[in-house]
């Protein structure tokens, strides 16, 4: 494609031109064989599902779950085409009190993965080339190992007979205080969760603060900036893009996460995708699960959108 | 100087958090104790059971096929995407390939979920979930091999088309070969992503087919047993193996990843 462009603007260059009008046809064959597979396949299994799930929010649950038959929906009503689902969420707060506290999680976890990952990634961006590679692996090869296992392992650090719960309610005791079940607790699964999407900040970071011109903290220490003073006004700004992706990363799986505080919470810590999940396979009202469903996407786009833009802004004059 | 003590002590804190979970469950996993509580002395007991455990063996199998299928067809179709992608400026395509790896999981479960139930009237199942992995493997098969792509010498393929090589002559035998590594990679990392999800084979699963992660969560649900730390640790020595061979294979894909 390229080619053409550069054929079809030096005139001196006609063979380019023409072998490539000639082929215009079997170019265009080319590219609807390649992208057409994936395209109709995508299509199929991921932009069909999401317009289902869209449509299945405006209908009513079916007898047995699932959805009611368009046909046999309340008389009156067009159709069986309904925004109840809509309306009750709105009117039960518990919902929307959901929707905060895993807003809040989310938030927490993002800003503990931010402390924790800060240093480390600054340390292997400042680490000499030829150990960068194996230090960015020792982060990356936990996270390979399989999802479950990362969170079962907190079951038993966590555990009521564990080395780490003996030794905070061995403390608590001589304070005077109330042992504590460290083990289903929210603390539990803000730790899992810290855990799980910690690789996530390391490496957008890295990335970023790897690139960072050394010669930038030379200029500021000549010119008398302290360490506090050269991390703060040049390394930190400079890292804000890094920050603000791997915010995002962070922030959007855990905000959709079920699987954590299924295992690792209490009764009380179910977050908005305990709430999908229960909507699908427990109680079975698959419209209010799509709906559920669907607000989770919009706070996840705008939480996309939001840190596009930071980082764009940021990114601008890095 | 201090500052980078500091530094150091933070960041071996970090390691340590990283592997002292995943070391604790390894170790427990030789451990002659019904409790995962303390040491009591070493065993090969809890592999003994897991190589007699029919069920699970029977999940391992299941994951195995699915993986092997899905990761095949998600290679195919993701290699074609990420070409796709960097030759032919389409958006709509990159779009539809890149947004299920950035969404939350169980969006894309519930809503394939829905997808197969209402629409396709199909029984939940071992297709099902092949089907569901293909769609959440492409895109990151499609990213790396866009990856290889992009740094990539243009000429090389103006030179091709010069000396009148036909699209399918360039693809055979200039692009193909080019990004070979690539699509390796990232045919393996479907292949672990399909092996480990659970999220999306949860919603996808119906209640006849399991595999080993559905396995395992049901196990840590009902009644852990340390069964369930010997089935980690040789889950984590296979992706090891996997890592190792990706790195083999492709090591500047793999540096490009992270």
């Amino acid at each position: 494609m390229r080619s053409s462009w550069a054929g079809a603007t030096t005139p001196g260059c006609s063979c380019v031109t023409e072998s490539v009008h000639k082929s215009a046809p079997a170019a265009r064959l080319t590219n609807w064989l390649v992208s057409g597979p994936p395209f109709v396949f995508l299509l199929l299994f991921f932009v069909m599902p999401g317009i289902i799930m869209v449509l299945a929010s405006f209908r009513y649950p079916g007898e047995f779950g699932g959805l009611a038959p368009l046909t046999a929906a309340d008389p009156n009503t067009l159709q069986g085409v309904t925004l109840e689902t809509y309306r009750f969420f709105f009117s039960d707060p518990i919902y929307g009190r959901v929707f905060i506290k895993s807003i809040f999680m989310a938030l927490a976890t993002t800003l503990i993965c931010l402390a924790m990952a800060y240093p480390l990634a600054l340390l292997i961006a400042r680490s000499p080339k030829k150990s960068r590679d194996l230090m960015v692996l020792l982060v990356i090869l936990p996270f390979a190992s399989n999802f479950l296992i990362r969170v079962y392992a907190w079951m038993i650090v966590l555990g009521p007979q564990s080395a780490l719960s003996r030794l905070v309610n061995g403390f608590l005791q001589g304070l005077g205080m109330e042992p504590v079940h460290l083990l289903f607790s929210p603390f539990a699964v803000l730790v899992a969760m810290v855990y799980v999407h910690l690789p996530f900040m390391v490496l957008p970071l890295y990335t970023n603060l790897e690139k960072h011109d050394p010669s930038l903290l030379d200029a500021a220490q000549d010119l008398g900036a302290n360490a506090w003073q050269r991390f703060w006004r040049v390394t930190f700004p400079l890292s804000l893009p890094g920050i603000f992706s791997g915010s995002a990363l962070v922030f959007i799986p855990v905000l959709g996460m079920f699987a954590i505080p299924d295992i690792l919470g209490g009764t009380g810590d179910m977050l908005i995708g305990n709430l999908i999940k229960e909507q699908f396979l427990g109680t079975r009202d698959w419209p209010f699960g799509s709906t559920l469903s669907i607000m989770l996407t919009i706070a996840v786009l705008l939480i996309a959108w939001l840190a596009a833009r930071l980082a764009g802004k940021r990114g601008s004059y890095a | 100087m201090r500052r980078g003590r500091w530094l150091w002590a933070a960041a071996l804190a970090v390691y340590a958090f990283l592997y002292v979970p995943l070391a604790i469950v390894v170790a427990y996993s030789f451990n002659d104790s019904r409790l995962n509580a303390e040491w009591v002395g070493f065993t090969w007991h809890w592999y003994e059971v897991l190589l007699h455990d029919e069920a699970m063996l029977a999940a391992a199998g299941n994951s195995l096929l699915i993986a092997l299928v899905s990761s095949l067809v998600a290679t195919a179709l993701g290699t074609m995407a990420g070409i796709a992608m960097h030759r032919y400026n389409l958006k709509l395509l990159t779009f539809m390939v890149l947004t299920p790896v950035a969404m939350p999981e169980i969006l894309l479960g519930v809503s394939l979920l829905l997808f197969f139930i209402q629409v396709l009237n199909l029984t939940l199942g071992l297709l099902s979930i092949v089907l569901a992995h293909i769609t959440f493997s492409i895109g990151f098969v499609a990213i790396i091999v866009r990856a290889r792509l992009a740094g990539m010498d243009e000429s090389i393929f103006e030179a091709a088309r010069d000396l009148g090589a036909s699209p399918w002559e360039m693809f055979r035998y200039v692009t193909f070969p080019l990004i070979l590594p690539g699509v390796v990679a990232g045919g393996l990392m479907a292949f672990t992503l399909s092996i480990d999800d659970f999220v999306i084979t949860f919603f996808t699963a119906g209640v006849g087919v399991s595999t080993l992660p559905l396995h395992i969560y049901s196990m840590i649900k009902i009644a852990v047993t340390p069964e369930v730390n010997a089935v980690s640790t040789l889950l984590m020595l296979l992706t090891l193996t996997m890592i190792v061979l990706a790195a083999k294979f492709a090591p500047d894909v793999l540096k490009g990843k992270a």
